[in-house]
Formats: C-alpha cells, structure tokens, sequence
C-alpha cells in the first residue's frame, strides 16, 4: 500500500550504501551557501516563505513519502501551531523563541491526539479521517474567543531573540528562520536515514511482513505522524513570526492541499524534492496573487498533470537521469 | 404548549426538520462515494465540485434555456454524469494500475480546477433559483410548519437512495455489478464488459452528486463554494459507516443529519463539530466502521 513503491527513485534510496553520500552533502552545503547569498539578492520576506512552506512539504513528506501515509490534514498542525505562537507572543508577550517553543509543542500534542486515532485506518480512509479532523480544528479555530475568528490574530511582534537581538528588520529575521528550517531539514534527513527510517520504509513497502517480522508498526506510524506534526508546527510557528499573522487560511484544507501538492510536484520519497516543490509554488503563488480564482485552477491542473504524466515530480525525474538518489 | 427539557416543540421539530434535510444531501452523497468506492476503489475527491456542478447547471438551464426545475431533476444528472465518463474515460482509468492514493490525488486536483473555473465564471456571492411553483407554500402540521419543498427533498432522497439500494442488491445489473467488485477478471470472462460497467458506475456516482445538487439549488444559494466543505462531511460520515455497505451509507447519511440537527438544539456550539467528535468515537470502538467491513 505505498504511494511510491513504483516509482524508481525510492527504490534507489532503498538501496543507498551505509554512511552519507557525498552528493548529499555537497548538496546541503551548496544550499547553504545559497541561502545565505539570496537575502542580499531577493526579497528576504519571500525567501523566507519559501523556506517556512520548504520545512512544512519536508515534514509532509517524511510523513508520505516515507512512512506511506497520505495525511489531508496536514493545516491543522500547520495552523494550530500558527495560533499558538502568534497569540502567545502577542498576548502573553513571550520571547519569539519560546512562542515557537509552545506553537511547536502544541502542534506535537495535537499530532499525537489525531494521529492515535488515524492510523487506526488504512490507505484513502487514513486521508479521508485526516482531512475531516483538520476541518474540526478549522472549525475551533473559527469559534474560539483567542483566534480571532474571521480576522485572524494580527499585527504579532516579532519581539527580541532571547531577549537581546530584535527581529523586527527583516534580514535579522531571515538567518534566525534560515537556521531553523535548516535544522529541521537536517533532523528530517537524519530522522530518513535512521534505523527508525529504515524500519519506516519496510512498513510502506510491506506492512504485513514488517508486522511477522516483529515490528510494532503502530508505533512506528504514530511516531512518524508526530514528527511530521512537529516538523510542520515548527513550521507554521516560524511562519506566524514571519508574516505577523496567524489567520483561518494557514488551517484551512486548502493549505493542507498546498502542501500535498508542493510534495507531489517536487517529488514523493525524495530528500529536496518537496524543497523544490514549495519553491516553485509559493513563487507561482507570487506571480499570479493578482489572478484571483485563476491560481486554483492552475494549481489544479498542476495536480492534475502531475498525477497523470509526472507522478516521480521534478526531483525525481531529475535523480532518474543522475542514476543517484537525491 | 408542552415544552421537553425546556426545549419549545417548535425549535425541536424545525431543527429535527434540518437535520433530516441535511442527512438527505449526506445520504446521497456518501451513497455515490460508496457507489464509486465498491467498484473503482477511488475515493472520488470531486464529488463535492460535481455537487455544486449540479447545482450550477440547473440554475443555468433555467436562466439560458428556460428549462424549469422539473426538466433539469432527469437532464443535469445525466449531463454532469457524461462529463464524469469523459473524466472517467481519459484520466481516471489510467490510474487503475497504481496506489488507490493516485485517484485521490487526481479527483482533488479535479475539484480545484471546477470550482476555481466557476468561481472566475460566477463570482462568490451566490445565485437565487427559486423554488417550483408546485413546492411553494407549505403544511401546518399542528406541532410545526412543513414547507412543502423540503418535505420533497427528504422524500426525493429517499426515493433515490432506496431505488439505487434496490438496483445493486436486487436486480441482474447489481448483481453483476457487485460480482464485478469482488472479482473483476472472472466477470470479465463470463463476457461481461467491465472496463464499461467501471465507466458507467462512475458516471452514475456523479450523477447522484449532481442530482442533490439540483435539489440542493433552491434551498442554498448556488454557489462555487457548495461542495468544499460539505464534501469532507461526507467523508467523516463515510468513515464512520464504512463504504462496504450501500444501505449502511444511507442509514449513517440521514442518521448523522437528524443528530447534528439535535445538536443544534441541545449544544448548539458543537453542531459544527458533532460528527467529527462521533468520527473519533467510533475510529475508537469500532474503526472499521459501523457497517464496514476489516481491510
């Protein structure tokens, strides 16, 4: 029951020889680099979107690509997150570090509640069960007295790191989202390339025979569905911060559509795939904000064409050519 | 007047009233997902948009070409359900092969690109279809006011949902159809043409979809919006009937329609939130559903 146990990039990455390729890290390194150029290039306030929606695909997709599981639900602890930081640097008046903190925490508590419940159920029902408990937290979060309901929570201090360094300029703010989101993506690889990860990908090859082999596979599901939930609420807290606002949007099944899509089009099971994907679609997001309706039907169509023509996504197709695991 | 728990009859049987309503639009739906689900194995993500669809092109066919409500209830089904064999037929079918999670994934980008089109088309705010003549005014039951078109729409459903129950169970054509979801290679061998029977069943789905959104049009206003949200109710109600069962998705339908509507009586800030709550308590108790049968 895997989503991309066809396609032949993973079972390259199945095989991958003990230790780090060094690919990789060149790749990680030459990303940095990057990274620490493109605020004096670009726009750091984009750049920054890029990288929040890079970690949020990321932890989708250890979710998908790797433990098999397609959550629809993935806003809810995107959103939550979003909330939870947003009100507890704006009301409370926190640190930013520990608004993320608590924003991260809470995303982690919730992932643990609907995550104990989904896996109870397999394949399009585990989607269809995320997506209807995403709606019950867009439900809350549209009723309850600290989220602002329609208008969200505005105008959220970014406040002083530790006190100390502020945040308010926007390229101070960039290297601090840069080294979380960073860190997120190390501990993701990390987290792959573990045993725990290789014990993740035998139970989206074969779960039964991962089951006779002796393996707890419940726990390895929920375990995996609540990094994922972290992983994305890290995300959507750094998010929070960054655009100083925390609205129904970021919670909504649009946004956890988005993120499925930024994952399917850079690439299930591949490593920067996602990273790719949410690149291109929060700079085509960009483009054609002016276009209305327009960006849905083209995101759409981008589903569409993917699933039908390019189900390996960009990364993919690229680690096909290079014969390397990317 | 009597009053129970302090509730006055009126609000009881008017929120009663809604909830069937509601159960009526549930019941077809999941009826369709269930449907589609027993012989392609594809949760259809488009349902919802095929919906609104529906709704859309019976407010067209009356606007441009006059045809009036009881000629868009047999012609809109069968013109949204040829563009569901057209979907069927160039996309859907060429996903038969991979991870069920591919048809998913397919059907939502389908739903995006519907209601992004009808939203550039219509706008948001919503369109008025008024309700047939024949339907208007309503029945003075002595405990509560019965309009006449909703009274039709729960009876409309269940004649519907009963008589697509009685095809598949108890007919030639359901029994192939259900042989077929069970083994497709050994129908096929009989002679059957089930890559056609596929085709057909999934225009037919569609079609229900599209049959409650005519019923739904002159009750909500018509609008891109509809089916989004209502859709993933389905699927909550889905999950907790379980798709094996085509009368399991009727009964959990209307079911979960008349207790979201005492909801809104009781504990009117949960109504929003009932049948996700009921959702979890059976993926606790009983997780293959309540009509489901174990993967």
């Amino acid at each position: 029951m895997s989503v991309t146990a066809n396609t032949p990039s993973v079972s390259a990455a199945a095989t991958m020889p003990i230790g780090t390729p060094r690919h990789h890290i060149a790749i990680f390194a030459g990303l940095l680099v990057l990274l620490l150029i493109a605020p004096f290039v670009l726009y750091p306030v984009f750049i920054m979107k890029i990288l929040c929606f890079a970690l949020f695909a990321s932890a989708l997709n250890l979710l998908l690509g790797f433990g098999g599981l397609l959550s629809f639900g993935h806003a809810a602890f995107f959103g939550s997150a979003s909330y939870v930081t947003a009100h507890a640097a704006k009301v409370w008046g926190l640190t930013p570090e520990v608004a993320i903190l608590l924003g991260t925490i809470a995303a982690a508590f919730l992932g643990l509640i609907i995550g104990a419940l989904a896996i109870r159920r397999q394949g399009i029902y585990f989607a269809m069960v995320t997506l209807a408990f995403a709606q019950m937290v867009f439900f809350f979060a549209l009723q309850a007295p600290f989220t602002g309901g329609e208008d969200g929570i505005q105008a959220v201090p970014r406040g002083s790191l530790f006190g100390m360094i502020s945040l308010a300029n926007d390229t101070t703010l960039y290297f601090v989202v840069l080294a979380i989101v960073f860190g997120g993506l190390l501990a993701i690889y990390r987290i792959i390339h573990s045993p725990f990860g290789q014990v993740l990908k035998a139970i989206r090859d074969n779960e039964p025979r991962s089951i006779s082999l002796g393996y707890k596979v419940n726990r390895y599901k929920l375990a995996v569905f609540v990094m994922s939930a972290t992983l994305a609420g890290l995300a959507g807290s750094t998010k929070a911060l960054v655009f100083q606002l925390a609205s129904l949007t970021d919670v909504y099944w649009t946004m956890s559509g988005e993120v499925v899509l930024m994952t399917l089009l850079g690439g299930m099971g591949t490593i920067f795939g996602p990273l790719v994907g949410a690149a291109v679609i929060v700079t085509m997001q960009n483009y054609f904000a002016s276009f209305g309706a327009w960006v849905t039907v083209l995101q759409g169509t981008i589903f569409v064409v993917s699933v039908m023509l390019f189900r390996e996504g960009i990364i993919g197709v690229l680690s096909r050519w290079i014969r390397k695991p990317l | 007047m009597f009053e129970l728990l302090g509730i006055p009859p009126q609000a009881l049987f008017g929120q009663l009233l809604l909830g069937l309503i509601n159960g009526s639009f549930y019941a077809l739906l999941s009826l369709g997902l269930a449907v589609i689900f027993g012989l392609l194995n594809i949760i259809n993500f488009s349902h919802g948009a095929q919906y609104m669809m529906g709704a859309f092109v019976a407010w067209m066919a009356l606007t441009w070409l006059g045809i009036p409500y009881w000629g868009a209830l047999i012609i809109v089904p069968l013109v949204v359900g040829a563009s569901g064999v057209v979907i069927e037929r160039l996309m859907i079918s060429r996903l038969y092969h991979l991870d069920h999670l591919y048809g998913l994934l397919l059907t939502f980008g389908l739903a995006l690109v519907i209601q992004g089109l009808f939203r550039n088309g219509f706008g948001v705010s919503g369109l008025p279809y008024a309700i047939p003549a024949q339907l208007s005014g309503g029945q003075n039951l002595g405990f509560m006011f019965l309009p006449n078109y909703r009274g039709w729409v729960v009876l409309a459903s269940l004649v519907v949902c009963f008589g697509t129950w009685f095809a598949i169970e108890r007919t030639r054509l359901g029994a192939y159809l259900r042989a077929a979801t069970e083994n497709p290679t050994l129908v096929g061998a009989f002679g059957i043409n089930v890559p056609r029977m596929i085709t057909l069943t999934y225009g037919f789905g569609v079609a229900l979809a599209a049959f409650a959104g005519v019923l739904a049009a002159p009750i909500y206003s018509v609008n891109p919006n509809m089916g989004a949200d209502l859709i993933i109710v389905v699927f909550a109600v889905v999950v907790i009937g379980g798709m094996g069962s085509i009368l399991g998705a009727i009964l959990t339908g209307f079911g979960l329609g008349i207790v979201e509507g005492l909801t809104k009586v009781f504990y009117p800030e949960a109504s929003s939130v009932a049948i996700f709550v009921i959702m979890a308590i059976v993926l606790l108790v009983k997780p293959a559903g309540l009509f489901g049968r174990t993967a």
